[in-house]
């Protein structure tokens, strides 16, 4: 009886487990193609980013599509995270102008970003971005990775995605994109990487798909930059408890023992 | 039961003669009779005890840094995910420990529906266990509107336009409960102010549970009473020590999400920032609530019309409403809507049945809930919505009184002991 009870349970709470997943999947928008599952460095449970990876991607983020997007929940010093040198950050930093504190007269006054600032945003505000992208709101990326079904396969996807004509029958809007993987199809977002489009420091070829990849993971690494901590602690916390409970099980034996 | 024990502390001597909680706590978790033949289904209650502290203790950490304005409100959270020391490991224990508090008491649930542990004498016992429901469900909506995400601010938007059905005073229900028009500052405040209380009303309400659970005793899978004191054991330490297995389980499996998939059990659109311009393509509640939800969009246009016995008093939204809050409050009637002279599912071969297509029949709702209301869909939820009535308003009453029930065993330690299965074998030869 109790076997048959378990075992229905288990599949219960499987179907549940299902049914949940299939609450995730279903979400991707009805025409999208769901992106492809690529091979990530910090995927599972010992995964962990690749720093000259995160370090390409966050050169793509800023020559490419820091010109649009905008990245608030970063700031420069998170940088240090992502291998880069304190003083080599302090000089990116140092290249974009910032608001500083009033002046004596009450002036506004501007100043050259520092570790403490967020990264700068290319635009004063949403009209001010909507008005320069033809209507469409280009999304801060901070979170794009958690924010979007399929994390880093999604955006790798989108970023190689485009066709340089949408197929027969597809009416296209004014100023729009096909994109194979995007929500109906249709981006407001022109193909953003080129061939070569930049140059990679430690010599890796920047192909569109390359630079994809690289700008998914350091986009992964923004969204979640606590995540090699959390993975290393969580493999801890595991061993710890599974042995804990396997001693719990005997003592629960032990005590038993009397009764049985 | 033993008698009171002899303190040979003087401290706890003297302490104890003035307030006795140390004989009190002795009587209540070390000495205190509890059935020999409780399962690991009886595991649930103490874990759900486990995870509402942890769920407080969080949450308090969580309260230092957040803050509940909607022009910081998200980025104070992501500011707790980044900057602040152990805070993303806070925040994913905290909304990874929602759902399992609910996945915990909904096992609690069924395990009390399997075993009739809402039968007299444990009404009230079970009346209080619905009213943590009912709190815990309140605590985790408002506490949902908090991170303000779209689904967040959706959510919140969708569930508090509910109450403009309630006839009069709806409208004025609605802008007391946002502060306002529409979701706001004011309703971000309140809901945090909300979030911080309710914790502690279910901690008061699970004071009133033990209190009536300790009056009876627990129920046990055989659903007979306690008769002798051969029936029991202490709790401690047999019921310490497979409490404290069962824990070490359920923490594997709760970390597992917390650690490694933090964001599975949650909606992708949260992490974007509420946008009351923005209506998200699908408004979809916590997996938790998603059988509710079903039920809540199951109801047809014109329902009532359609029979044509009543000009259309009650819209379909009015009607979903209503069939939501009675899908829990049916519940309430339970111990009345089945009056079988036997508790337990062991013993009653229809029910056991029945009992798992129940269970089926709420899953299907929540996987129905998760899915637009579109299609088969639609038809799938209707027919699982007139079976949750129908199993709990019909099949009971009628169980009850045409089931032919398997033979109880005389007592608990005669069914589950040698000696006691020898005694009663003797007693039945003679």
């Amino acid at each position: 009886m109790i076997r048959t009870f378990k075992r229905i349970a288990v599949a219960a709470a499987l179907l549940a487990a299902f049914s949940v997943s299939d609450v995730s999947t279903s979400r991707a928008a009805s025409k999208a193609t769901p992106p492809p599952p690529q091979d990530w460095s910090f995927s599972g449970v010992f995964g962990t980013f690749d720093r000259a990876q995160l370090q390409r991607g966050y050169l793509v983020y800023r020559e490419v599509c820091a010109a649009c997007h905008s990245m608030k929940q970063v700031y420069f010093r998170h940088l240090v995270d992502i291998g880069l040198s304190e003083n080599a950050i302090k000089a990116i930093a140092a290249e974009f102008e910032v608001a500083g504190e009033p002046d004596e007269d009450g002036e506004p006054t501007e100043r050259p970003a520092r570790l403490f600032d967020r990264l700068p945003s290319p635009y004063a505000n949403d009209n001010e971005a909507r008005s320069a992208n033809n209507g469409a709101l280009p999304p801060d990326l901070s979170l794009i990775a958690k924010s979007r079904v399929g994390g880093a396969d999604y955006i790798h996807a989108l970023l190689t995605g485009y066709l340089e004509k949408a197929p027969a029958g597809v009416t296209m809007g004014e100023g729009m994109n096909y994109n194979t993987y995007f929500a109906a199809n249709q981006i407001a977002m022109a193909p953003p990487l080129a061939e070569d489009g930049v140059e990679y420091e430690d010599g890796t070829k920047a192909s569109v798909d390359q630079q994809a990849r690289d700008v998914a993971a350091f986009m992964t690494w923004a969204a979640e930059p606590e995540m090699e901590e959390r993975k290393r602690m969580g493999i801890k916390v595991l061993l710890f408890l599974i042995i804990l409970t396997a001693m719990l099980y005997a003592v629960k034996r032990r005590v038993w023992s009397d009764l049985h | 039961m033993s008698a009171a024990p002899e303190w040979k502390n003087p401290v706890v001597k003297w302490i104890d003669h003035r307030l006795p909680v140390f004989t009190f706590t002795h009587h209540s978790l070390i000495d205190y009779p509890t059935p020999r033949n409780l399962n690991y289904w009886w595991n649930f209650g103490s874990l759900a005890g486990v995870v509402l502290v942890i769920l407080i203790g969080t949450g308090l950490f969580l309260a230092m840094h957040y803050n509940p304005s909607v022009d910081h409100a998200f980025d104070s959270v992501e500011r707790i995910m980044r900057d602040v020391n152990y805070g993303w490991l806070m925040r994913y224990m905290h909304a990874n420990g929602a759902s399992m508090f609910f996945l915990v008491v909904y096992i609690h649930m069924f395990r009390a529906l399997y075993y009739g542990s809402y039968r007299a004498p444990r009404e009230v016992l079970w009346f209080i266990g619905l009213f943590i429901f009912l709190a815990m469900m309140a605590t985790a909506f408002v506490g949902y509107t908090l991170p303000w995400g779209q689904m967040s601010f959706w959510g919140a938007t969708v569930i508090t336009n509910l109450f403009s059905v309630v006839p009069f005073f709806g409208d004025a229900i609605v802008q007391w409960l946002l502060g306002g028009f529409a979701v706001d500052n004011p309703t971000l405040n309140r809901f945090f102010a909300f979030h911080f209380l309710l914790p502690f009303v279910i901690f008061g309400l699970v004071f009133l549970h033990l209190w009536a659970l300790h009056v009876h005793k627990s129920n046990n899978p055989l659903g007979v009473d306690i008769k002798t004191d051969g029936d029991t054991i202490p709790f401690h330490p047999y019921y310490t020590a497979k409490d404290a297995f069962g824990l070490g389980v359920f923490l594997i499996f709760y970390f597992a999400f917390a650690f490694f998939a933090p964001n599975y059990l949650g909606h992708p659109d949260n992490y974007i920032p509420a946008n009351a311009l923005v209506t998200p393509p699908e408004i979809v509640p916590e997996w938790y609530f998603l059988p509710f939800y079903a039920i809540l969009r199951a109801v047809p246009d014109n329902f009532i019309d359609i029979w044509g016995i009543l000009p259309i008093l009650v819209t379909a939204k009015t009607a979903g409403v209503i069939l939501m809050f009675a899908s829990i409050i049916v519940l309430f009637f339970l111990p009345w809507l089945d009056r079988s002279p036997v508790r337990s599912a062991k013993f009653r071969p229809i029910y056991k049945q029945l009992y798992w297509l129940f269970l089926a029949d709420c899953i299907v709702l929540g996987w129905v809930g998760a899915n637009p209301p579109e299609g088969t869909m639609l038809v799938i939820g209707r027919i699982a919505t007139l079976y949750y009535f129908v199993h709990l308003l019909v099949f009971m009453p009628l169980l009850s009184r045409y089931e032919k029930t398997r033979p109880l065993p005389d007592s608990i330690s005669a069914a589950v002991t040698p000696q006691g299965s020898s005694q009663s074998a003797q007693a039945q030869g003679a």
